[in-house]
């Protein structure tokens, strides 16, 4: 009788050793944690407490909420709008087949980077500073936040565009704007639409809580609810976001199978 | 007429695609290359239409020298000489019409262009012209709906519209069946004559330069090694056109 | 065709929509929705151009950045990797069996509508306001962000998963199944190798992910180097906040080379 060895000796060595540095990897993060327990133990019955002081909500508030909540939706409209704008020369500097030079590339990759690693909430923090609390910096902080990603995905776009529909165009003898109209706009129109729809998607989510720190819409609210131990009214908020988040989930799947 | 001499091309990678090329193109005359791929053909009609710049020799179009232009020049220049693509290079996302109408983008402003507003007789002549490719009642449809065929066509009609002064063809049956390709090509040098219009026209499959060629330019590593009548393309002429190219004559005899 | 005649012939593109006018109608109302959303902003333009003003001396204290309190720096940082890994860890362990319920070829109907139940909740509140939820159970501290990042990684990472599981070889399946083979053995057998380098690509970036939210979830006392940042900007301390925001960026984007090369290497 054979035995089949499914590891050599050497790889069950090298496979329990990765398994003992995880585990003591995971066991340092535990650590970190700084867990006390009775605040452990007691946690499920604080959660049933806090649901029961939430459920019902107040759906006498719901009046209040209405104004915040256009304000919400206005943040994540205009902000994305800002970003489109913003993108645009973004994404064609940061395009390899568009760009200028080698420094334009980098800058256009710079600007990507530093957007993208700061979350928009940072972002208004720092707006805040800037124009005061308010939708405004809101909608700035999504703007910046959000031109990342955006040029991001619009450059991938541009990167993939078929050079000869450019070629053929050129070869009409039609100038570079002409070009531009006729042999780059149509390839990646469905893209930037797409893209947008998909942002603002994604930014109605996050300027939900922009207001945690001052930046305007429904985050407001609930942070002042939340302050105030107003449970039955965080209820009413959580649920109201809830259905908006799937609301425009919903618009933006529909949209963005409309242009594909 | 179409004069070309002493073409060199070398690519920024190193490629020695273009090694000293002329020819010319008489009046309405239409004249075929072949050669292995990589022979240099699409490069010879890339320099023509300065689609790629060429480093040395001369190209002139009814006694004007294409090589020295500059921008708006060549802008103009190349509204003379209409390409027609292997690959076809439709606007995919665009309708059949308005890939007929770019034929006149050099014609129009710019907020035409953006509009779609093209002067009514590029609209009646980009009718008249699908009509003539058989794609009467397609003006509406877009260019990814179609085969190859008929996408082919519609890149015809396109360099038709041009109202170019020659025509500059770059293997148009590559990317079709033998059938579409017979078809496509009787097309080509049909309109070519009755339009009157001079035609440069590289092709890959041998046979099919026979059929419709009176005149025939062989290239080969950067230069013509062939220059004849499809009668004198005998046996060794190909093995010289072909040299060097390994199996490749056995494909493009369509055996 | 009639319009062919020789007088002027038009063509004009077909509309995407059954009447021509409604195209440019749509482009008109966009316009005005997003118009009237900047008016609605009630910008206060005093406010604003105080602020510009008081921004240059702000970014002026902000500079150069602080780097005396590095050990604050230090202990926020190690505290957003400890949550980031051990979330990530928790949230893998959990998402696979929810990924499983919640992949269609594989789930009874009610499994699978449990499944996708579970993983829209996970979505669909934002990682700040589950953490607000968080803090009130558990109290302040990173243990309240680290189930805070568990809770988001189940819908994140069940998702993608039971995305890949439905795309799988159904030829494979059928091969275990059909040596008599039960569920859990096909799984492990048929499923698993066809999903493992996905599984691991996911966990990569879901840790990329982590590290970035655990920046942010301090701002409501859910640890992390989030907190650290937020009391700067409280205490106006604008050149240790510019510290932390450098070294925030330049580990968000260590994070995305480290998740993107280890990536590379398991394809
Ligand atoms: N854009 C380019 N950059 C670098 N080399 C090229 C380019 N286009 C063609 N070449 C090279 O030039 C030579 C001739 O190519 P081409 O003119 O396309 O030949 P053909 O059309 O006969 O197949 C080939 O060796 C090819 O690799
Ligand atoms: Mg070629």
């Amino acid at each position: 009788m054979r035995a089949w060895p499914r590891f050599t000796p050497r790889q069950i060595v090298l496979r329990l050793a990765g398994r003992l540095g995880a585990a003591t990897i995971l066991l340092w993060a535990l650590v970190g944690m700084g867990i006390r327990w009775e605040f452990v133990g007691d946690s499920p019955a604080q959660v049933r407490d806090l649901f029961g002081r939430m459920f019902p909500p107040d759906w006498a508030f719901a009046g209040e909420i209405v104004g915040p909540l256009i304000q919400t939706i206005n943040i994540a409209t205009l902000g994305t709008t800002l970003a489109i704008l913003l993108s645009i020369p973004v994404a064609f500097l940061a395009a390899r087949n568009t760009t200028y030079n080698r420094a334009t590339y980098a800058l256009g990759r710079l600007v990507m980077s530093v957007s993208r690693s700061v979350d928009s909430l940072i972002w208004a923090l720092i707006f805040i500073i800037v124009v005061g609390p308010g939708s405004l910096a809101g909608a700035l902080a999504v703007a910046v936040r959000s031109v990342g990603f955006v040029s991001k995905l619009f450059a991938e776009g541009i990167e993939e565009i078929d050079r000869g529909q450019v070629e053929a165009i050129t070869a009409t003898g039609a100038g570079r704007f002409k070009v531009l109209l006729y042999g780059i706009v149509p390839q990646i129109r469905p893209v930037f639409a797409g893209v947008t729809i998909y942002r603002w998607d994604i930014n109605i989510r996050e300027s939900t809580v922009l207001g945690i720190v001052g930046a305007g819409g429904i985050g407001f609210v609930l942070n002042t609810a939340i302050l105030g131990l107003e449970w039955s009214r965080v209820g009413l908020i959580l649920l109201v976001i809830l259905g908006v988040v799937v609301v425009s989930e919903a618009i933006s799947a529909y949209l963005r199978r409309r242009v594909a | 007429m179409l004069e070309v001499v002493g073409l060199v091309k070398t690519y920024p990678t190193g490629d020695h695609a273009l090694r000293g090329v002329s020819l010319t193109v008489k009046a309405t005359e239409v004249v075929f290359v072949i050669g292995p791929s990589g022979a240099g053909k699409s490069t010879v009609i890339r320099c023509i239409n300065r689609l790629v710049e060429p480093d040395a020799g001369s190209v002139r179009l009814d006694g004007v020298e294409i090589t020295r232009l500059t921008g708006a020049e060549i802008r103009q220049a190349r509204r003379q000489m209409a390409m027609i693509f292997q690959e076809f290079n439709l606007i995919e996302r665009l309708t059949v019409m308005e890939n007929v109408l770019s034929g006149r983008l050099g014609y129009v402003s710019l907020w035409q262009a953006w509009r779609r507003r093209f002067p009514p007789e590029d609209v009646e002549r980009a009718f008249e012209t699908l009509a003539r490719v058989g794609l009467a009642g397609f003006e509406n449809k877009r260019a990814d709906e179609l085969s190859g065929g008929q996408r082919q066509r519609v890149g015809i009609a396109r360099a038709l519209v041009q109202r170019p002064k020659i025509l500059l063809v770059d293997e148009p049956t590559s990317s079709l069946d033998p059938k579409t390709s017979e078809a496509v090509m009787a097309l080509i040098t049909r309109l070519a004559a009755e339009e009157r219009i001079p035609a440069l026209i590289n092709i890959h499959d041998v046979a099919l330069a026979r059929q419709f060629a009176q005149r025939i330019l062989g290239l080969n590593q950067g230069v013509f090694v062939f220059a004849g009548t499809p009668a004198d393309l005998t046996r060794e002429a190909l093995d010289l056109i072909y040299r060097g190219a390994g199996e490749e004559l056995t494909s493009a005899l369509g055996a | 065709m009639a319009r062919r005649s020789s007088l002027a012939v038009e063509w004009r593109p077909p509309s995407a929509f059954p009447a021509r006018w409604i195209a440019p109608a749509l482009w008109a109302g966009l316009a005005a929705f997003v118009l009237w959303n900047a008016l609605s902003l009630q910008v206060d333009p005093a406010r604003v151009s105080r602020g510009l003003g008081r921004a240059w001396i702000v970014f002026g204290r902000a500079f150069p950045p602080d780097f005396e309190r590095w050990e604050l720096l230090v202990e926020g940082v190690v505290e957003s990797l400890q949550m980031a890994t051990l979330s990530t860890a928790l949230g893998v362990l959990i998402g696979i069996p929810i990924a499983v319920m919640a992949a269609r070829n594989f789930a009874p109907l009610p499994v699978y509508a449990a499944g996708r139940g579970i993983i829209s909740l996970g979505r669909t509140f934002h990682e700040i306001i589950v953490a607000i939820l968080f803090v009130k159970a558990v109290g302040f501290g990173p243990f309240a962000g680290m189930l805070t990042l568990t809770w988001g990684s189940i819908g994140f990472f069940g998702k993608l998963l039971a995305e890949q599981i439905e795309n799988i070889d159904r030829g494979q399946v059928e091969a275990i199944r059909a040596t008599g083979a039960g569920r859990g053995a096909v799984l492990l057998f048929a499923v698993l190798p066809q999903v493992l380098p996905r599984i691991i690509g996911l966990t990569i970036y879901q840790w990329d992910v982590h590290l970035r939210q655990s920046t942010i979830i301090g701002i409501v006392g859910a640890g992390g180097i989030g907190t650290t940042l937020y009391n700067s900007f409280a205490r106006y301390d604008y050149d240790f906040s510019l510290a932390i925001l450098l070294v925030i960026v330049a580990i968000v984007l260590l994070g995305e080379v480290v998740s993107a090369v280890a990536r590379k290497r398991i394809q």
